[in-house]
């Protein structure tokens, strides 16, 4: 019987801990007082961040990028995740989000009732981001169409479908900060800043561990495109031999060096570098060009 | 962010249906000629382009004659009518030797949208070619996306 008793108080205090280090981590309630968000300056943020990417509707092209509405597929190792809305639709988009909802959503992974998103939305990099940029970011967001079309839920099986367990993973992966610890100059801190949270370029670009968890001793070298026998490039100076400014007009036009063009997921990122000022793709540049040959 | 796993699921699909069979007896360079005509095309866009983005990107001085004819070659070579180079089944899950998606032939394709809207930004880097610098610089820049937009549907990725 006291075996039993001690049993049961273990395996209490076991699910105590488990909830307590799996619990979603959220922003003070005060973080954003005083920040007004910009809406002219989120036009750049969305486009840094690369939110269309994935967010607008498949296939979607033009102005019809800037309708939201999800539904895009990933493919993982761990089932096929689907972009939610995220158009100012109240009902089925963000159109009911304050700032700090946002900004515990792309800093934390937390959504507003609480829950961990699965780390396919880039919060690993996004935890970076400036909460003045995330409120820039909203006040543009609410100004983009409504689409009324209900987010697809996810194909993911068990045990990846107990959304607690990704507080789990969170301990693993998240609140590292950043990579490049010493950027030798502001270009290269700039560049820093929006490769390694807005860009969010690792997320392809560096290989995972077998739970999804980015490898960061081996930052932007490169990894295989899961559900594809093809492979993200790696970007490091080892490799990528391209001059600072062939990189900057790669990401204004598309074009390599050779005058061949970008295609597959990269054509999609490059529709949101060439929106960016001319410097911010220099300091992109900068940062790559600055990284460590392993 | 993950892949766009659709493309290759779809091109997976054919040479599933297709069979290994199938797609080893094609590989014998059927479409071998049109492959390498159609690729001899993106060559000519690829040589133009780089004389006009050399000058875009500051490595060569901006020549307004070179310029011009650049612009119009490339113009030229996008006016040659190419769909006999192009015919169902050269696509890479069926033939050897070309990234084409099987997409650019399935019903839904908006690839002769897509073509038009080169043949648009062609046209406009073609007027602003010799005008001046800034001119060139701006107009090549749709020339990109008209390409990426493109190979973004319709060529495999490496």
């Amino acid at each position: 019987m006291r075996l039993l008793r001690i049993g049961a108080i273990l395996a209490l205090a076991g699910l105590a801990v488990f909830w307590l280090l799996t619990r979603p981590e959220r922003l003070a309630q005060d973080a954003l007082n005083g920040t007004t968000g910009d809406a002219t300056r989120g036009a750049l943020v969305f486009a840094a961040a690369g939110c269309a990417s994935c967010h607008a509707a498949p296939g979607a092209e033009g102005e019809a990028r800037l309708i939201l509405a999800g539904g895009e597929g990933f493919a993982s190792p761990f089932g096929t995740f689907y972009a939610p809305n995220i158009s100012p639709s109240p009902e089925h988009g963000i159109g009911g989000w304050s700032v700090l909802d946002l900004a515990n959503a792309m800093q934390h992974g937390t959504s507003p009732e609480g829950q961990h998103y699965y780390p396919a939305f880039p919060y690993v990099s996004y935890a970076n981001a400036e909460l003045g940029d995330i409120a820039d970011l909203h006040a543009y967001l609410i100004t983009l169409p409504v689409s009324n079309t209900p987010s697809r839920a996810h194909d993911v099986g068990f045990p990846f479908n107990i959304r607690r367990g990704l507080g789990m993973w969170k301990q693993l992966n998240t609140g590292k900060g950043w990579v490049m610890t010493d950027p030798a100059d502001d270009q290269i801190a700039r560049g820093r800043y929006l490769v390694e949270a807005l860009g969010h370029c690792g997320e392809c670009h560096t290989p995972r561990d077998a739970l999804g968890g980015l490898q960061r001793d081996k930052w932007l070298s490169g990894g295989p495109i899961p559900g594809s026998k093809g492979r993200f490039p790696d970007l490091t100076p080892k490799t990528l031999k391209w001059s600072a400014e062939d990189i900057a007009y790669y990401l204004e036009t598309g074009f390599t060096p050779d005058y061949d063009s970008a295609g597959g997921a990269m054509a999609e990122v490059i529709q949101n570098t060439a929106q960016l000022p001319t410097e911010d793709r220099a300091a992109i540049a900068a940062y790559l060009k600055a990284l460590p040959v392993n | 962010m993950f892949s766009k796993a659709r493309i290759s699921v779809a091109a997976a699909a054919l040479v599933a249906m297709t069979g290994v069979g199938f797609a080893a007896s094609h590989s014998q360079g059927e479409f071998a000629r049109e492959i390498k005509a159609r690729q001899a095309q993106m060559t000519l866009y690829a040589f133009n382009l780089g004389i006009l983005g050399a000058m875009a990107k500051g490595e060569a001085e901006y020549d307004a004659e070179a310029a011009a004819l650049a612009a119009n070659n490339l113009a030229a070579a996008k006016s040659i009518w190419m769909p006999t180079a192009w015919p169902a089944g050269s696509d890479n899950a069926s033939v050897e030797g070309t990234r084409a998606l099987p997409a650019i032939w399935a019903a839904d394709s908006d690839i002769g949208a897509k073509s038009q809207a080169m043949g648009e930004a062609v046209a406009a880097l073609q007027a602003a070619a010799g005008t001046d610098l800034e001119a060139l610089r701006g107009a090549i820049g749709p020339v990109g996306a008209s390409c990426g937009a493109c190979h973004k549907s319709f060529r495999a990725e490496e």
